[in-house]
């Protein structure tokens, strides 16, 4: 039934919210195709826009990535995760999952498929992986779009929030599971 | 982010010289390079698309309607903006796809927020309050059901997939809250930096 609802929730988010904004503007009498369009030229802009903080952040990360001291601060940390009874398998994970969406999601597959969906490793890190968004990418990519570059304490917050999701992640896995 | 930003590469160029992976780093800049060109090119159609119905929305005026809606909350995370501002009904269209996860249409929604944001900023190349709390928001990334997760569990045939839900907006809903208030704490003692001060974090 859940299952049913949410299926349900998903396939049609996306085509009610279509309905409800072009029927509220023909209703408005809105020019619907003319502001469309007007809207859509931006599209463009803003992608070019976000180039250049995308090329430092994507670059500096797959460098990051390259060099292996994923794997060495991985080795550094098993022993205090083992401490707590976390597997050691899931540290990737906490590590990229600020980094980057894709290889996080890539790590939890691996895990899911080589570990099995009996093991704790595949639960605690498709919690890991469900609640997180890639920080690094939202930044690069929202403030690049209006041309902010100095950040503040936005990066701060969001690595911070990670950390906590991960403590969470961790403190709930092992409630549930 | 100058110190993040030197961070990443310099470590990385020596880990990797340490590793004997010097050679990978190396390529990893023109990889990396190519793949964020690919990255925001992709996003010109959908951002288009988004943008464009969003435009018809402003102008029925369905972005009002729900910036009036949600203002008692807004009121309180973005209390520098005035209630007039359109910003208030993206930010909320912004949210409210990122729970659906509706990731293709909040980024367009997330975007036109920070241009609305923008206009209201006094210093153009500094965040706002406004925009870290709008980052913060999105960085922490609300979301009712891990679609793509559970796709996975399914492929490797775990037995009841929905039952990580619970536990995964439990955890998300503490990150998310979490970071309204990290941005909220931070915002008092973080006060914008003069425009001709060039370092930030």
């Amino acid at each position: 039934m859940l299952q049913y609802i949410m299926n349900l929730i998903s396939i049609w988010a996306l085509p009610a919210i279509l309905i409800l904004i072009l029927t509220l503007g023909l209703v408005k009498k809105v020019p619907l195709y003319e502001a469309f369009t007007d809207g859509a030229k931006d599209g463009f802009k803003v992608a070019v826009n976000i180039i250049p903080y995308l090329v430092a952040i994507i670059v500096a990360i797959s460098m990051f990535r390259a060099s292996g001291i994923i794997e060495y601060i991985g080795t550094y940390l098993s022993p205090i995760l083992n401490h707590f009874n976390i597997p050691t398998d899931t540290i990737p994970i906490m590590i990229v999952r600020s980094l980057s969406g894709s290889a996080a999601l890539g790590i939890f597959s691996d895990i899911a498929h080589n570990l099995g969906p009996e093991s704790y490793a595949t639960k605690l890190s498709a919690i890991m992986v469900g609640s997180s968004e890639t920080t690094f990418y939202v930044l690069a990519v929202y403030f690049g779009s209006v041309g902010i570059s100095k950040l503040r304490y936005a990066l701060i917050v969001g690595l911070l929030a990670d950390i906590i999701g991960i403590v969470a992640a961790i403190a709930v896995c092992s409630c549930f599971f | 982010m100058n110190y993040i930003f030197y961070f990443l590469i310099v470590i990385s160029i020596i880990a990797g010289a340490i590793n004997g992976r010097l050679q990978d780093v190396v390529n990893s800049i023109l990889t990396g390079a190519e793949l964020s060109v690919k990255v925001a090119f992709s996003l010109i159609g959908i951002m288009a698309f988004w943008l464009g119905i969003m435009k018809i929305a402003e102008k029925s005026g369905l972005i009002n309607i729900i910036a009036k809606l949600i203002k008692p909350i807004t009121k309180k995370l973005f209390n520098e903006i005035p209630g007039d501002s359109t910003s208030i009904g993206d930010i909320a269209m912004n949210f409210s796809a990122n729970a659906f996860g509706l990731t293709n249409a909040a980024t367009p929604m997330g975007i036109k927020a920070m241009e609305e944001l923008q206009k209201l900023n006094t210093d153009k190349s500094s965040a706002s309050n406004a925009m870290c709390m709008l980052l913060a928001m999105n960085t922490a990334g609300f979301q009712l059901i891990p679609a793509t997760v559970i796709a996975v569990l399914v492929g490797i045939g775990y037995k009841n997939p929905t039952e990580i839900i619970a536990p995964t907006l439990i955890v998300t809903t503490i990150a998310f809250i979490s970071a309204i208030a990290l941005a909220k704490i931070f915002q008092r003692f973080w006060a914008p930096q003069k425009s001709d001060n060039g370092d930030n974090e």
